[in-house]
């Protein structure tokens, strides 16, 4: 067999004293990795497919399969580190863009750890989620500057129109991933558990699948570069309409769902012929300044009659705060903001782990802006790009996030383990791919119901982070930064999150 | 009654139900015991039928009008008046194969250890068949229709 210069990156251990030769693995496996040797009868693996999925360590019934990281290390480097120097032989071998998936994964700093929330001790009395009431109810769209009331009957009833809001029982959204880049039974599921929860969903760019129409009262729908599956219908079937400028995981690049994955249903879908590449431009190709994404909002607004709320959706790059700003005074209801933990079904390396910006940052700098500009209730803002846990969560709102995109995490429920390989189409949990063969592994009563379990766990856990601050809705923390402290950050850092160091009080 | 139904559309063809049945089915219930020792006396109660993408596993059906009942010439396959489960009293089974011959889902097999008939029990001292409880994408159900 000719060796090439890129070595395995697993090694697969199998524990013979474990191992029954049952073949769970064998059959598990899309990378071919597992393989029954008839004439001695055993299972061996051959560790050069191996992606670290687990999916056969999982299922193996007597844990017999163990997967490591190689063993085989390089001269240690601080420089030229073993993924640098694995990436040069690959480009030198194929001659061509290192593709990856899911968000960046270099050790960036990430900025939540460093953030501690606060709590109530004596002077104020914390509250207790379980027996007392807390809301977390939260409503996404612009907000009047002022209001104004009118004496009706024996009370009060609000004059002023208010522009269409959408009603969150959890300020806790599914990001956009599109039936493309993930499996219909992943889509039916995120959009089953966001109508459980009283959330929103995002169709992503792909467009809306009939099955998925019954759950649009759900489902924010969106217009990407492509525009790929929109028509007026689309826009209309809809709980809100959200622009797709960008994406946290490959800010200013486009995509591609290349043509093996467009199926019949999924052309039908995204209107596209049958095995056509969907290849999403990197900018609107009607875009091009604040004006004309103002003519586009304008343009859906109308469509929809009014009655929806626009989001526009940017990556978190450099000017983030000022290209926000554009958005809100182009007339955006909600803006989304995507920074570089975000997910992505493929993405060039480089990209991936080069460009854009902490979400935390990027958020605290768009919230501050728009307080600075007076417009911070026109628009709400809604962040994404790697959400781990209810923590990060409620230190976004306290950060001034309105809500938060979930959406890596949304897939870890359903079983995805990270690999990163959502770019080859043979993901073996049937989350990112259109194999129908793998597609069957993701049983959506199931993934619905894990998803259910996530929402709910977080939603408890908020309760209970908020009731410690002596707090009893959501509403009270949003932009209250007073809730947070900076551990290990310089003055610069400190300064851009707005936040104190520990140990200064008030 | 309660009877076990296959989703196919989940079926992921890992055949770990028919690993479980014969674990629950072997001498010493533990798996590596099991397979190690009792293997050429192990058998699946049910079994994964596949066909290029699809794949689902048959079991007894525990037929209403089960014709293995009829067609058996000692008695041996009688419904669990309890359960209402189609069992085999193997200390009656003559092994003539009868029952295979007859039933519809081809879901009887010959004994490996023994020569009489041997099919899905239900696990019936169980809360729930152990190849539903076991089938990592609940491609298996356990309920009544």
């Amino acid at each position: 067999m000719r060796k090439w210069l890129v070595q395995p990156e697993f090694d697969i251990t199998r524990d013979q004293e474990r191992c029954i030769q049952c073949q769970v693995c064998v059959r598990q496996c899309a990378n071919d990795v597992h393989e029954y040797d008839d004439e001695d009868g055993v299972v061996c693996s051959e560790n050069a497919g191996c992606v670290g999925c687990h999916r056969c360590a999982t299922l193996c019934p007597t844990g017999a399969v163990k997967i490591n990281q190689s063993k085989l290390d390089f001269r240690p480097n601080a420089y030229w580190t073993p993924s640098i120097i694995r990436n040069v032989y690959k480009q030198s071998e194929g001659g061509g863009i290192l593709l990856s998936s899911m968000g960046n994964d270099r050790p960036f700093r990430n900025y939540w750890d460093m953030m501690v929330l606060n709590a109530s001790q004596v002077t104020n009395p914390s509250i207790d989620p379980l027996r007392e009431p807390m809301e977390l109810t939260t409503y996404l769209g612009r907000k009047p500057d002022r209001i104004e009331v009118e004496k009706s009957g024996n009370g009060f009833s609000l004059k002023t129109k208010l522009a269409p809001q959408l009603h969150l029982e959890i300020p806790i959204m599914f990001s956009a991933m599109s039936y493309g880049s993930i499996s219909l039974n992943a889509a039916t599921a995120l959009a089953r558990a966001a109508m459980e929860m009283g959330t929103f969903a995002n169709s992503g760019e792909g467009g809306l699948h009939w099955s998925l129409h019954p759950y649009a009262e759900n489902m924010i729908v969106q217009v990407a570069s492509g525009r790929f599956g929109v028509n007026a219908e689309y826009l209309n079937r809809s709980a809100a309409v959200e622009i797709k400028i960008g994406q946290g995981a490959k800010p200013g690049i486009g995509g591609h769902l290349p043509g093996e994955k467009v199926d019949a249903s999924i052309s039908e879908t995204r209107m596209i012929p049958e095995g056509t590449d969907a290849l999403s431009p990197a900018p609107h190709h009607d875009i091009y300044s604040i004006e004309d994404l103002r003519q586009l909002i304008l343009a859906l607004k109308e469509v929809t009659q009014n009655t929806k709320p626009v989001s526009v959706k940017i990556a978190a790059v450099h000017n983030v705060a000022a290209i926000a700003s554009g958005c809100v005074h182009a007339g955006a209801d909600i803006v989304a903001i995507d920074g570089f933990r975000g997910g992505t079904g493929a993405a060039p390396t480089m990209i991936r782990d080069n460009v854009g910006i902490p979400t935390e940052l990027a958020l605290a700098a768009v919230d501050e802006r728009l307080r600075k500009e007076g417009i911070r209730n026109r628009a709400s803002l809604v962040v994404a790009g790697g959400f781990r846990c209810s923590a990060d969560i409620v230190k976004a709102i306290a950060l001034g996030a309105d809500a938060v995109y979930i959406a890596t995490s949304a897939l870890v429920a359903m079983g995805c383990h990270l690999c990163q390989k959502c770019y080859t189409g043979k993901c073996n949990w049937g989350i990112a791919t259109q194999d129908p063969y793998l597609m069957k592994r993701l049983n959506p009563d199931v993934a619905t119901r894990r998803l259910i379990n996530l929402l709910r766990s977080w939603e408890l856990e908020i309760k209970e982070m908020l009731g410690g601050m002596g707090v009893n809705a959501i509403e009270s923390l949003r932009g209250n930064r007073e809730h947070l402290r900076g551990v290990g950050l310089d003055q610069t850092e400190l300064e851009t999150l707005g936040i104190k160091p520990a140990g200064m009080g008030a | 009654m309660k009877r076990i139904y296959a989703r196919e559309a989940y079926c992921l063809g890992c055949r770990l139900c028919e690993i479980n049945c014969m674990v629950k089915h072997s001498r010493s219930k533990k798996i590596i015991k099991a397979f190690r020792k009792e293997r050429d006396i192990l058998q699946p109660s049910l079994q994964v039928e596949n066909s290029g993408l699809l794949s689902f596993a048959v079991q007894c059906r525990h037929c209403d009008d089960a014709p293995c009942i009829d067609a058996c010439i000692t008695g041996a396959m009688h419904r669990d008046s309890k359960t209402g489960a189609v069992v085999c009293d193997e200390s009656r089974c003559a092994g003539c194969w009868s029952c295979i011959m007859v039933c519809p889902a081809g879901a009887i097999r010959r004994g490996k250890e023994r020569k009489v008939a041997s099919k899905c029990d239900l696990c019936v001292a169980e809360k729930m068949p152990v190849c539903v409880a076991n089938c990592p994408n609940e491609a298996l159900v356990y309920e009544e229709r």
